[in-house]
């Protein structure tokens, strides 16, 4: 039985168009979370990120992570009230799968249809994310957690377009003189982020087109547990039986697939109040409405975090034997020096941000979103390679340093990875301290005064003391040192610098 | 007595040059000049001076080969700019068809290029048609020796397809004073072999440039008789005309050193009349104080105009990259209109308000360059002096216009300089600073600039 979208409207009564208008509501909010969280990865001028960082933190599983018990309780609250709303308006990925769907609609009418839950998978996929939570085997945390996922795509795949576009208005600007946009180098620094982004792009589009939320419904954890809640919602959609005809118009636009005719049942788990059913059935036999406590039956809510630290190595570093500048003959007037690109030195402990308290907490609590490297300004932070801390971000200095006046990272981690500090806290935070390499030190090696890491030094933790050849060469307090990178970013010997940061595993106040 | 000349003394003996030009070019100038935006390439005759030994016509405009322009090189790397031949050729052309006669190189300029790039072009026209300057570049001390100096000359010669050079200099004396020129031009006999070269004829006219140590100066005018300098080359513009031992110690007074060749009866050939752009490129009060004046002229016509009113003047140098500098200049001095007592002190008192700005005097000469560490220095000055003239240098963070300011400053910067060439790169190693002309301290200036940023980054201004 096929209704044509006229008749389908003339004959909705008006109940139904009122219901159709939270189905309006439920759109508009979702737009809304969307283009309110999207332009998070996007924008780095850090102004998005001070106005609406929030949409990051009321995600779930980053609230989760973080402890923050006001927004898992709210959202808890909130599913309870109202059902998996959450998956709905404010989950992107959710939103972003239900762009899809709507694609697939248009391809094909009425093209889902009732399944049954596969509620081993979904229990072995949470499974597993409590499991590698508790075990910190967050590469794997990284993978499942739904808004990470949508945060590597956006800054892995849009942005590089939303760069190019800055870039082409930055130009226009500089060509009218005005410095309303200016240019900004786009930095390609994880292409293991964007094979992992652009692989879950994919197979989100392909089963979104087809069957609606799969993946929310087989593969999310975070839709596993909301469902656990959502069941004893006290306001969910009601299928009146004495109404139904048996038409399946509804079940075969449910993009949960949770709609069972035969039985005329919902699976209220799976139901992520969309309220497209309600629009689609002509005979108004189903309303969102409240019901109350029904269903006592109580679940467990998933573990909390306490992961055991695993012992970390940094595999990138290349080793190799270190160059200096030397200084060219001069002889004819102008032209450029050409400027080697640095490399990173080997650390024998990684640097994490100021705010991530320890390596520990960074890799405990981080999902990978991919969040403050979007919105590092300096080109210090970029992803991980290895398996262990895959797409967990951590710092190094070749394309600039940790800068005093910023705290962007902090600002915008939803996770407490990086936790919230100013600038005041920021500039007393020891992160690392500064290693002097004697080989490659420029007043060793070429015989001229030097001393820009001393110069740029934040804390005066460097002193220039004279060497044996009479020249000044630099003497570290590491008392002193906060491991900003200064002093590495600046140094010009190239490609390793003769001064670089070693990382500390636990970060102290100074 | 002549060292304390004041202005009015000064202008007195001006005078007697300045109406006889004004005689000779009496009725050339048309008085209703239609308005236009590019101005006509002429209005009259390029104005010519006259070389007391030869005899020789020099146009009043002198064509500097230091700033040829360039495009990106075929390899597309970054800083591997090479010289634009098609355009360098059209300008010689158009210089050579309006009355320019004087093209001033070195071994040093461009990277090493200019010499060639302009033996190319002015090899296509007949060789009695123009004047080639160019100069014993030995700065570098492998260069030093006899043997590598007098290969450098007989380089200049296979560069610019010639066998003889009208006017041949020995380059920048003056910086590291008396010891370097020994050490240039003495004790390697160089001096006494260009001599010789001027004897057999291969090279008409020989003479100085002149940055820094006045002793040198002073020394070498006072072996004139044994030398018979045909010509010097000084530094001289409105700016600089003034400027006293006590005001400045390292700066160039020109009052002076235009003084001290005229009693001699030495020709002054004159280079940075425009100070790199620097008096072309003025804060608006600037321009606009010079545009009220005389509105229908260029700002930077003032500079050349000053330059040209000396009557010891043989000519005035101008690296001109661009076809509208020349076009700008054709017309500022086909014919000349001389400055009058008036213009003068009008002149004066706008290089006293021009002396106010805080601005560092680096002429882009970029004899500096490269740097060893990357640094494009010329690049970080400028756009300083740039932010300076647009009063986009705030002082506090209460200025009216500070976040404007601000950004304009931090943005410019980044676009002007790429990261990695910009002051906080600088490493203050100093082996940049004897080579300025200006005698500026450039990694005091960089090491300004960057805390300047800094404050600015860190809104702690």
């Amino acid at each position: 039985m096929e209704i044509n979208a006229n008749t389908e409207s003339k004959q909705l009564g008006k109940r139904g168009s009122s219901q159709n208008k939270m189905k309006i509501i439920r759109r508009i909010l979702a737009a809304i979370s969307i283009l309110l969280i999207t332009p998070l990865f996007l924008d780095f001028t850090g102004t998005w990120q001070a106005l609406f960082g929030w949409m990051a933190k009321i995600q779930f599983l980053p609230a989760l992570l973080s402890l923050n018990v006001i927004i898992i309780v709210a959202l808890l609250i909130l599913t309870l009230l109202l059902g998996r709303l959450y998956c709905s308006v404010i989950c992107p990925l959710g939103i972003m799968q239900d762009g899809f769907g709507w694609l697939g609609k248009k391809a094909k009418k009425n093209r889902y249809s009732y399944s049954k839950p596969l509620n081993i998978l979904r229990y072995i996929f949470l499974g597993i994310m409590v499991t590698a939570i508790v075990a910190g085997l967050n590469s794997m945390v990284a993978l499942l957690a739904p808004y990470s996922a949508y945060g590597r795509i956006v800054s892995s795949m849009l942005k590089p377009m939303y760069i190019w576009g800055n870039n082409i208005l930055a130009s226009w600007a500089e060509q009218h003189n005005s410095y309303a946009f200016y240019d900004v180098e786009y930095w390609a620094n994880g292409y293991g982020v964007l094979v992992v982004a652009a692989v879950t792009l994919v197979a989100l589009a392909i089963l979104a087109w087809r069957n609606g939320r799969t993946y929310c419904n087989t593969i999310c954890p975070v839709g596993t547990v909301l469902g656990f809640f959502s069941r004893f919602s006290l306001f969910r959609i009601v299928l009146d039986k004495s109404k139904c005809v048996d038409c399946k118009l509804c079940s075969r636009n449910c993009k949960a697939s949770c709609i069972d005719i035969p039985n005329h049942e919902i699976d209220y788990s799976r139901c992520v109040t969309c309220f497209d059913c309600i629009g689609k059935c002509n005979k108004g036999a189903l309303s969102y409405k409240y019901v109350g406590i029904k269903n006592s039956k109580t679940t467990s809510e998933p573990e909390k975090v306490d992961g055991s630290r695993r012992q970390f190595l940094s595999t990138a570093a290349i080793l190799g034997t270190t160059a200096a500048v030397t200084a060219a003959d001069k002889t004819v007037d102008g032209g450029l020096a050409a400027i080697e690109d640095k490399k990173v030195p080997e650390r024998k402990t990684r640097i994490a941000p100021p705010g991530a308290i320890s390596l520990r907490n960074l890799h405990k609590h981080c999902t990978a979103c991919q969040l403050c490297v979007s919105a590092c300004p300096n080109g210090v932070l970029r992803p991980m390679t290895d398996i262990e801390n895959f797409m967990q971000p951590e710092s190094s200095y070749e394309r600039g340093y940790c800068r005093p006046e910023c705290t962007r990272c902090s600002d915008v981690c939803p996770t407490g990875a990086i936790r919230p500090l100013d600038t005041a806290e920021k500039s007393s935070i020891q992160i690392g301290h500064a290693v002097w390499v004697k080989a490659n030190c420029v007043p060793v090696t070429d015989g001229v005064e030097c001393g820009n890491c001393a110069r740029h030094c934040p804390t005066g933790a460097i002193t220039m003391v004279e060497s044996d050849n009479g020249l000044e060469i630099p003497a570290v307090n590491t008392e002193k040192c906060i491991g900003c990178g200064a002093c590495e970013n600046l140094c010009p010997a190239r490609p390793f610098s003769a001064i670089y940061v070693e990382g500390h595993e636990n970060h102290r106040i100074i | 007595m002549s060292k304390n000349i004041d202005r009015r003394d000064f202008l007195k003996k001006l005078g007697i040059g300045t109406t006889l030009t004004g005689l000779a070019i009496a009725g050339c100038k048309n008085a209703e000049k239609t308005p236009s935006i590019t101005p006509d390439i002429k209005d009259g005759e390029m104005t010519y001076r006259t070389n007391p030994k030869t005899g020789q016509k020099v146009s009043i405009l002198g064509y500097g080969c230091m700033r040829w322009p360039t495009k990106p090189a075929e390899d597309g790397k970054e800083g591997g700019d090479e010289i634009d031949q098609e355009m360098v050729n059209r300008l010689v052309d158009t210089a050579l068809e309006n009355g320019v006669n004087y093209f001033d190189t070195s071994p040093a300029y461009c990277q090493g290029k200019s010499e060639g790039s302009t033996g190319i072009a002015l090899s296509r026209h007949p060789r009695d048609s123009y004047y080639i300057a160019t100069k014993l570049s030995n700065f570098a001390p492998q260069t030093q020796t006899r043997e590598a100096s007098i290969a450098m000359y007989n380089n200049s010669l296979k560069e610019l397809q010639t066998d003889y050079i009208d006017y041949m200099l020995l380059h920048a004396v003056g910086g590291g004073g008396l010891d370097n020129l020994r050490q240039r031009y003495m004790d390697n006999g160089i001096l006494d072999f260009l001599l010789k070269e001027r004897e057999e004829g291969r090279i008409k006219n020989l003479g100085f440039s002149y940055h820094g140590d006045i002793e040198v100066f002073d020394y070498l005018l006072s072996k004139h008789d044994e030398y018979k300098w045909d010509f010097v080359q000084i530094q001289l513009n409105y700016l600089d005309w003034k400027k006293s031992k006590e005001e400045e110690p390292l700066s160039v007074n020109a009052h002076y050193l235009y003084d001290e060749l005229a009693k001699r009866g030495i020709p002054a050939v004159i280079m940075e009349p425009l100070l790199g752009g620097r008096l072309a490129k003025v804060p608006d009060n600037i321009a606009n104080r010079l545009k009220q004046r005389n509105p229908e002229e260029s700002v930077a016509s003032w500079a050349f105009r000053f330059a040209g009113t000396h009557p010891d003047v043989l000519t005035v140098l101008s690296g001109m990259t661009y076809m509208e500098h020349l076009q700008d200049n054709l017309h500022t001095y086909s014919p000349l209109n001389p400055l009058n007592e008036e213009d003068l002190a009008f002149l004066q008192e706008t290089a006293d308000i021009m002396k106010q700005y805080p601005t560092v005097p680096c002429n882009d000469c970029k004899y500096c360059m490269p740097c060893p560490y990357g640094i494009d220095i010329p690049a970080n000055l400028l756009h300083y002096n740039k932010c300076v003239n647009e009063d986009n240098i705030p002082t506090s963070s209460q200025s009216p216009n500070y976040a404007k300011a601000r950004k304009a400053f931090l943005v410019g910067y980044d676009r002007s300089v790429p990261k990695l060439r910009q002051a906080s790169h600088c490493i203050g190693c100093g082996q940049c600073s004897p080579h300025c002309p200006q005698e500026i301290d450039i990694p005091h200036e960089l090491h300004r600039i960057d805390e300047y940023v800094e404050k600015l980054k860190q809104q702690t201004v």
